[in-house]
């Protein structure tokens, strides 16, 4: 290691000494890490409890649910949630889990903490900018959440706030005026603060790795933040825009999304010639990225947790590296694969649907390399390695609904239907979820020292694993059998028969939700009183199992920088003293470099 | 973790923040071997301030991106786009945002000389940085004249699409070179303290400059479509 002391410019913000400038507005890389994580955890039991509301109600339609007035003063009279009110939670339910869970756990959160000190470096080169990232985040979610308490509650929308009826105020429904301007600034606010994430993440990957780090040695999980942050720069940089835009229809009166003649409620509205598409166009080119944006982070954690578990390295480690950057750049492609049926050309249809079947090779790639990794290991089971595997099932299981929906002919088809409701959740969402899960039992130990309890760790694996099964997979039968989504209830003859799979979907909603207090009990409970960790509990070779404590110091590594002499996984190798070579150790081994 | 590594060689003082970085490149070249011989090891590292204004810059082009895409489409798609004339204050602006790049780029040079040890030679260093930041609030203040041009003909924010497109496109672009002038600001009161860096001048005006040429863009594509 270094002596970082030789060089004075190196530590650029010295340890604080406050409280609030050590837990609260920290510059430090790590504590902003843990900040979005719990930031993430706030939110997801907060989306998790409107999906419960719904559900319940989606079961059994007026139903009384005690207390559910206190919510709204409008949306549930006497505790039985109306119409509007259902959509209101649906758009709350997404929006918190796209952008408040799914984005910032595992990029924002994961990558925070161990981006940096996978890469050998002491911290990010925009500590400012990195805390500013935080609380602007911060500042979004208490927007988006204040709206439930503002006018007549929170916009009903859906996440995608298709125009018109988003740009033209309290005329289109409850919600629809200040809920959708709620809305619009908590995302704009976001966006900024996801953008000066990326701007750090990047620079970090650039110019922050430590001596002998290459671009090739750095770990997988690195690799997959650093693409999914170039992709961050470039989504949350158009969608930010778009939000301003649909702000001013909303309080200036302008016409960017509102067309002429429109008629509301019967009025007509005072607007004139704007692009209802333009608003799609503008949210979808961001939009599908940000599948990838949920998904590609937990892709890299879960190679990550599966190598060190499987005591080998994947069959290739540059072919994963190109597959994620392939995914990042075909995902700018195919995003009108979500407007398949809202009249644009069907040569635009084929033109999107093209690379949106293409996209399925990289993916593919990706299974393959993992399957063809594990088949032979001595997988250690963990609830680490298990939600790694967990993530690999879910997201075969949803990614194959995704060739069906790629095709614009069948698409017309199952289009607004839980078929797609089922694929989102299982490819993007529980994978996601699972990474975020995986990450968490991984690297618990690092970041507080103790460890997580395997056995509640199983069984809360088990539970959620089996759970969202049962939630997801009918969602494709109820799709196929045309129960179209968005719907609050099932009236219509035709879905009236599909009733019991609502039911049997919100049991097993409610048991995989309880199930979820496991995992929060074990994390509290740890955190206080775990197991005390080893120093590398999982015996893993990358540089955050070099620092030298749990959590690491303030500055990493204790004063030092680390060399790195070997790729990020050497495990097995031969000419090694033991079963694997921690990257900044100096011994000399054969190494067979993967030249893809 | 102890090794038998050798003290790092010393790296220049502007090289921040990290002096023992690889080759950056992700060529491969400059690894250090396994057997920790440090003879091949490649000590450049560019400063983050550099890599990060060109990272935020691509942000920024994409956000313009956008906006300039919502305007091609929106006017295509409506036949209720007035034309208009831009007010003649904006040409005069243009050649403030230009002189003030001139300024600027004088200004570094001053600067640099005098970080190079020369101080004799240079009086005052932040001179022409005071001009290019005037310069630049008068860029802000032409413009805010030329909103009030087109206010007092009757085209607001609302009045038409291509109004609108008109205050979106210069005010982004105004808040943008706010945002620049807190940065020239920011270097003025750090060469006054004697901690600036060479890297956050260059990343400022780098900037700066970038705000001149979107703003040339900017001119030129409301030229065209208002």
């Amino acid at each position: 290691m270094h002596d970082m002391s030789a060089h004075a410019h190196v530590a650029h913000h010295a340890p604080p000494t406050s409280f609030i400038r050590k837990h609260i507005f920290s510059l430090d890389h790590k504590v902003i890490g843990k900040q979005y994580y719990g930031l993430a955890l706030l939110a997801v039991f907060v989306g998790m409890f409107l999906s419960w509301l719904m559900r319940l109600h989606l079961g059994w339609t007026n139903l009384t649910i005690p207390g559910l007035h206190l919510l709204s003063s409008n949306g549930a009279p006497g505790n039985v949630m109306t119409p509007e009110y259902y959509l209101q939670l649906m758009t709350m339910h997404a929006t918190i889990m796209v952008f408040f869970v799914l984005t910032t756990a595992p990029f924002a959160a994961f990558g925070n903490y161990f981006l940096p000190i996978q890469v050998g470096a002491e911290d990010m080169p925009f500590p400012r900018f990195n805390m500013m990232s935080f609380w602007i985040t911060f500042a979004g979610f208490v927007v988006l959440v204040s709206s439930f308490f503002v006018g007549d509650g929170p916009t009903l929308g859906g996440w995608t706030q298709y125009a018109p009826l988003s740009a033209v105020g309290s005329v289109a429904g409850p919600g629809e005026g200040s809920g959708v301007v709620l809305w619009a600034i908590s995302i704009a606010l976001f966006c900024v603060g996801q953008l000066l994430g990326s701007l750090n993440f990047i620079t970090t990957t650039l110019d922050m790795r430590t001596k002998g780090m290459s671009l090739w040695r750095l770990p997988l999980s690195t690799w997959a933040w650093f693409i999914t942050s170039v992709m961050g720069l470039t989504a949350f940089a158009v969608l930010m825009p778009a939000c301003i835009l649909l702000i001013l229809d909303h309080v200036a009166g302008t016409s960017f999304f509102v067309p002429s003649n429109l008629v509301i409620s019967d009025q007509v509205q005072p607007h004139s010639g704007g692009s209802t598409l333009l608003w799609q166009h503008l949210f979808w080119f961001f939009g599908h990225p940000e599948v990838y944006i949920a998904i590609v982070p937990g892709m890299g954690i879960i190679s990550h947790v599966l190598i060190a578990n499987m005591r080998r390295p994947m069959l290739s480690h540059r072919t994963l590296i190109y597959s994620f950057g392939a995914l990042a750049v075909l995902s700018y492609m195919v995003y009108g694969h979500h407007m398949f049926v809202s009249g644009m050309n069907p040569v635009s249809s084929i033109a999107f649907s093209f690379p949106t079947l293409i996209i399925t090779i990289p993916s593919t790639i990706l299974v393959l390399i993992w399957l063809g990794s594990l088949y032979g290991a001595r997988l250690r089971i963990n609830t680490a390695s298990l939600f790694a595997l967990g993530f690999i099932s879910m997201f075969i299981s949803g990614g194959v609904s995704g060739f069906f929906l790629a095709q614009p002919s069948i698409d017309i088809m199952l289009h607004a239907t839980y078929f797609v409701v089922g694929h989102f959740h299982m490819v993007m969402g529980v994978a996601a979820m699972f990474g975020i899960f995986a990450g968490t039992y991984f690297w618990f130990p690092k970041m507080f020292g103790r460890m997580m309890n395997e056995t509640l760790g199983k069984v809360h694996f088990w539970l959620t694993f089996v759970g969202t099964y049962c939630i997801f997979m009918p969602f494709h039968y109820l799709g196929l059998a045309g129960n179209v989504r968005r719907y609050q209830a099932f009236v219509v003859d035709y879905m009236q028969p599909l009733v019991p799979v609502h039911r049997f979907i919100t049991v097993a909603a409610l048991i995989t939700g309880a199930a979820q207090l496991i995992f929060l009990y074990n994390l509290i409970h740890s955190r206080f009183w775990g197991e005390p960790a080893p120093e590398n509990p999982w015996q893993a070779t990358s540089l955050e199992w070099s620092t030298p404590s749990s959590p690491p110091p303030f500055d990493n590594f204790g004063g030092k920088l680390p060399v790195v002499y070997h790729d990020p996984y050497q495990y097995g190798v031969e000419g090694s003293t033991g079963d694997y070579v921690m990257q900044d150790s100096p011994e000399q081994i054969e190494t067979v470099r993967d030249e893809g | 973790m102890a090794t038998t590594i050798h003290e790092p060689p010393r790296i220049e003082e502007r090289r921040h923040p990290s002096p023992i970085s690889g080759s950056g490149n992700g060529s491969g070249r400059g690894l250090v071997p396994a057997g920790g011989n440090l003879r091949s090891v490649q000590e450049y590292a560019p400063p983050p301030a550099s890599t990060g204004i060109w990272v935020a810059l691509a942000a920024i082009t994409m956000s313009f991106a956008a906006l300039t895409s919502a305007l091609v489409v929106r006017k295509g798609g409506a036949p209720d786009w007035r034309h208009f004339t831009l007010p003649s204050i904006l040409y005069a602006n243009t050649l403030v945002l230009l002189a003030s790049s001139v300024t600027l780029e004088i200004s570094r040079r001053r600067v640099a000389t005098f970080m190079g040890g020369l101080r004799s030679r240079v009086a005052n260093p932040a001179r022409w940085l005071y001009v290019t930041l005037s310069l630049g609030l008068l860029f802000v203040a032409g413009q805010y004249a030329a909103w009030r041009q087109l206010s007092a003909q009757g085209l607001y924010l609302a009045t038409n699409p291509s109004s609108s497109f008109f205050y979106v496109f210069t005010a982004a672009h105004a808040l943008h070179v706010l945002g620049g002038l807190g940065g020239l600001a920011r270097v003025i009161r750090k060469l006054n303290q004697f901690v600036l860096r060479r890297s956050t001048l260059d990343a400022t005006s780098r900037y700066w400059h970038f705000m001149d040429v979107l703003w040339v863009y900017l001119l030129v594509l409301l030229l065209m479509k208002l």
